[in-house]
């Protein structure tokens, strides 16, 4: 360790700055924190919800002289409390925590859906900056839920870029799953790097199609975790500590856990839960 | 490695003399694996009981300036789960003993565990008589010497593998518990586990841990647990495991001057990363050399030598 991973992992007490509604059951919460401001896009942090409970969230927005932010779902005991503190109010932040993702330059795909948005926005940010083309496809249930199109539409505006929007019923963009025209595009193109991140069953599609397509995935992967630092063993996945070797794995690395990835996650008694 | 640093705890044979302590990483048997590949001597699993546990809820882990406090509470899937991770561990073979870190609410619940886990293959169990955040187990029982020998009593009755005993260092006395628990037939010792503490957020007046109190570990407790061992191992005759703020060479030397024949590391599974196991290792044999022994063992407990 790191001294540096000893400085992230002392909690800091901090404000929050702004509280803005991204859909109905998401928040964007904002905070000025020094270390979080030199995180990259796929790291995480632990949130303090200051005596409900301490919950693993992707940084959606961090940079040099900037706030950071969490983008929060409204899911459970946890979240529900977060949803309901406004400008002010304080939580708890340990982190930086796990790698980030690895930018590349060239043609690049990224498939977002649901909350994974939340680690793609920044990093389509932060690649926009490199020599690439970027294909962004964002899936959501309906338009409601969609995330950050306007964010990602900014951010690609500055490359050759295309937006794909895909509803699950049709209500915005194309009808049915964001893998479908990702799918489509694969047979289509020579992609360099696809990024992506979402439910589980929908990284272990992107897997099964960039594998058959040749072409190199990074995936940002979810798991329960507790201690964040590599020590307490409740998210692990095969050989690997997603708190600590992740959260984005490489597809070599997922070709050693494929008898985990898109099978089985842990429950916090460390049972195997399947994926349905 | 050379034999150099080759111990033995039991009949149990360490390649080197540095374990993976209970609780760290080892829910799966993937995760002993890899802790094995990275140069362990031996490891112990994470405590197991009869009936599975999710633990608490978090924060269950905080650092603080001196060392890492944890109030996990004992999540496990269930001995009779667990048994098939470490089949599975057992069947892939490993070069090291996997040693089964075994608690109950009672007893009875301690010994069908262990006989559970040592079934599965386990090359011997390590009693949690010290846990020191789960009411009715743990340090509950390690602070009483006669519900310590009853715990060993029983799982000596249904397992014929080595039984160690991992003791709390919240009590007043340790030596009289290490005693009590030699005295009812375990193998070995291993002392200590965390040591009770809390802390509080000074900007929103709370207890950061979910459970308030939990068990501190790393760098604060290594002279508490060097003083137990030195005690300890005056008056036992079984060998006894360090641990507690282990992290480099120098503080598993203490120990095994101390009195230790091995050291467990848990804390500094963090701090350094799974490096940690070789790189100890290598400092031990480095300070061998150096200093003439041909042999870890030449070494253990010679600052009781006046």
């Amino acid at each position: 360790m790191s001294a540096h991973l000893t400085a992230a992992n002392n909690m800091r007490t901090l404000k929050i700055l702004s509280v803005k509604n991204e859909t109905p059951t998401v928040k964007t919460f904002t905070f000025h924190d020094v270390l979080c401001a030199k995180a990259k896009p796929g790291q995480f942090v632990m949130v303090w919800i200051p005596g409900v409970d301490e919950v693993p969230m992707t940084l959606s927005a961090m940079g040099l002289g900037k706030d950071s932010s969490i983008t929060v779902e409204k899911v459970g005991v946890a979240t529900r409390a977060l949803h309901k503190m406004k400008v002010g109010n304080l939580i708890g932040i340990r982190g930086p925590f796990g790698n980030s993702f690895t930018p590349t330059e060239g043609n690049v795909m990224i498939v977002g859906g649901g909350t994974g948005l939340t680690s793609l926005a920044p990093l389509a940010e932060k690649i926009a900056d490199l020599d690439v083309e970027i294909t962004f496809l964002l899936g959501a249930k309906s338009r409601g839920q969609l995330l950050f199109v306007d964010r990602v539409k900014t951010a690609l505006s500055r490359v050759n870029g295309r937006v794909v929007a895909v509803t699950e019923d049709g209500s915005y963009g194309l009808k049915g799953l964001v893998t479908k025209p990702a799918e489509q595009l694969l047979a289509k193109e020579k992609f360099d790097m696809v990024y992506t991140c979402g439910p589980e069953q929908m990284m272990h599609r992107m897997f099964l199609l960039t594998e058959r397509h040749k072409t190199p995935l990074q995936t940002s992967l979810e798991r329960l975790m507790r201690c964040a630092i590599g020590l307490c063993g409740t998210c692990v996945l095969g050989r690997f500590r997603v708190c600590r070797d992740g959260p984005v794995f490489s597809s070599q690395q997922l070709r050693e856990v494929k008898e985990e990835f898109g099978r089985f996650k842990r429950g916090f008694d460390g049972k195997r839960i399947p994926f349905k | 490695m050379s034999n150099r640093l080759a111990v033995e705890i039991a009949g149990l044979r360490l390649p080197n003399p540095t374990m993976l302590a209970a609780g760290v990483q080892g829910l799966s048997g993937a995760s002993l694996r890899e802790a094995i590949k990275n140069g362990t001597g031996a490891v112990v699993t994470k405590s197991m009981c009869l009936k599975p546990r999710i633990g608490y809820a978090n924060p269950a882990v905080v650092q603080v300036s001196c060392g890492l406090l944890n109030a996990i509470g004992l999540p496990n899937p269930g001995a009779r789960d667990f048994a098939e991770e470490i089949r599975e561990l057992k069947k892939s073979g490993v070069s090291v003993p996997v040693i089964a870190s075994v608690f109950g609410f009672s007893p009875q619940e301690f010994a069908e565990t262990a006989r559970i886990l040592a079934g599965a293959g386990a090359d011997a169990v390590e009693l949690n008589v010290s846990c020191p955040h789960v009411k009715r187990t743990g340090s509950e029982i390690g602070q009483s010497p006669s519900l310590v020998a009853g715990v060993v009593e029983r799982v000596k009755k249904v397992v014929d593998k080595p039984v160690i005993v991992k003791l709390s260092p919240n009590v007043s006395d340790i030596v009289e518990v290490a005693e009590a628990g030699v005295k009812a037939g375990a193998d070995a010792v291993c002392a200590i586990n965390t040591v009770r503490a809390m802390a509080i957020d000074a900007e929103t007046a709370k207890p950061i841990l979910a459970n308030k109190i939990g068990g501190l570990s790393g760098p604060a407790v290594k002279p508490i647990g060097v003083r137990c061992v030195y005690e300890i191992y005056e008056a036992v005759k079984v060998p006894v495991i360090g641990c507690g703020g282990v992290a480099t060479w120098r503080d598993a030397v203490e120990y095994i001057l101390a009195g230790a024949t091995a050291v467990q590391i848990g804390t500094a599974v963090a701090s350094h990363g799974l490096g940690v196991f070789k790189s100890v290792s290598r400092g031990i044999e480095s300070y061998l050399k150096k200093k003439g022994f041909r042999s870890v063992k030449e070494i253990v407990g010679s600052s009781h030598r006046r």
